[in-house]
């Protein structure tokens, strides 16, 4: 947590799309090795935000949403249905609302619902994710896009206001946009395993 | 503010983080929808808004604007009569308490879809929990609605 301070301390948020670039051509072999080493060092503090059961809870590997840092399985036979967003007549809708309820403690945030099946993250390792968040056909969005998904999207950022005492993602939602530029402009390395 | 609610246009003076289901029972005396858990966990206070169902303990009443809200006491068609007429025959009722929850739910299922299997029915009503373990005699019901619909 301490070291994803301290790198997205280092950039401003405002300059996040101008570090979107593609990789030099002329770089040395002693440049590669560095901008390698530092992207899979910033894609390393996103999986702090990424595998955390707060995130990981709506990305399931099957049809099944889970809940709570333990991440049972949602109750009430919960389903991610034709379009993840639940089954007929019981949407996730049924119960989330646009924001977190204070009253009945249910969370909630705009246009809650699953990540689609493509972008499953439980029981994938770190590599395996990294390369699913590249392959675009599977995000349905540009690298660039992903900066402000993961920087500035209103689900994404309920992890960081989960309500209710649960406790939220490390870090800000700007931070790991911030991060996210980083990576992508160091050439989004993705660790091996 | 006003709201809209079985096809009528009601002022109300609830504040606006008031769960609708408080509205409907205390404020505009519909108290056909139950309250079970307040957690939205069990199924009793669902009503429809804009035709889906939705557990109006946790829905704040400044999140309607327009939309309709549908309670037990505005549902008259025909599917509805299906539903009613299925849930006498299988006398599905024990203490009551949930049922106008779980036909709220089964309403939306039998527009969506004409003749649910088993599991379009479990995936539906998983959120309905009923005290008195009727729940193969709703099974039952509600393919005899769906049937006597076809």
């Amino acid at each position: 947590m301490k070291n994803l301070i301290l790198i997205a301390a280092l950039f401003s948020f405002n300059s996040m799309a101008k570090v979107v670039k593609p990789v030099k051509s002329n770089e040395t072999k002693e440049m590669k090795v560095e901008r390698v080493t530092k992207s899979l060092a910033y894609f390393e503090e996103m999986t702090k935000v990424i595998q955390h059961p707060r995130c990981l809870n709506c990305h399931p590997g099957g049809d099944r949403p889970t809940q709570g840092m333990d991440m049972h399985v949602h109750q009430m036979n919960v389903q991610r249905g034709e379009n993840g967003d639940g089954s007929v007549g019981m949407k996730c809708s049924t119960c989330h609302q646009d924001e977190n309820n204070a009253s009945s403690g249910v969370p909630g945030a705009p246009r809650w619902m699953l990540a689609p099946k493509t972008q499953a993250w439980q029981g994938k390792t770190k590599g395996q994710i990294c390369r699913q968040l590249k392959d675009t056909k599977k995000t349905h969005m540009t690298l660039e896009e992903l900066i402000h998904h993961n920087g500035e999207d209103e689900l994404v950022g309920w992890g960081w206001n989960p309500g209710l005492g649960r406790e939220p993602v490390p870090g800000t939602q700007k931070q790991f946009g911030e991060i996210t530029a980083q990576w992508i402009a160091t050439g989004a390395e993705c660790p091996k395993i | 503010m006003n709201i809209k609610i079985n096809g009528k246009i009601v002022p109300i003076t609830s504040s606006g983080d008031t769960p609708l289901l408080w509205v409907i029972r205390d404020e505009l005396n519909l108290t056909g929808t139950k309250f079970g858990c307040g957690q939205a966990q069990c199924g009793a206070c669902t009503v429809h808004i804009e035709g889906s169902p939705t557990r109006s303990c946790s829905y704040p009443v400044k999140f309607l604007g327009t939309k309709e809200v549908t309670t037990i006491e505005g549902m008259d068609d025909k599917i509805t009569h299906a539903i009613q007429k299925a849930w006498v025959d299988n006398q599905v009722p024990q203490c009551g308490y949930c049922q106008i929850g779980n036909v709220m739910t089964v309403k939306a299922l039998l527009e969506d879809t004409k003749k649910p299997t088993d599991k379009d029915i479990d995936n539906a009503m998983g959120g309905h929990i009923c005290r008195c373990g009727t729940y193969q005699r709703i099974k039952a019901a509600i393919h005899q609605a769906a049937s006597s619909l076809a």
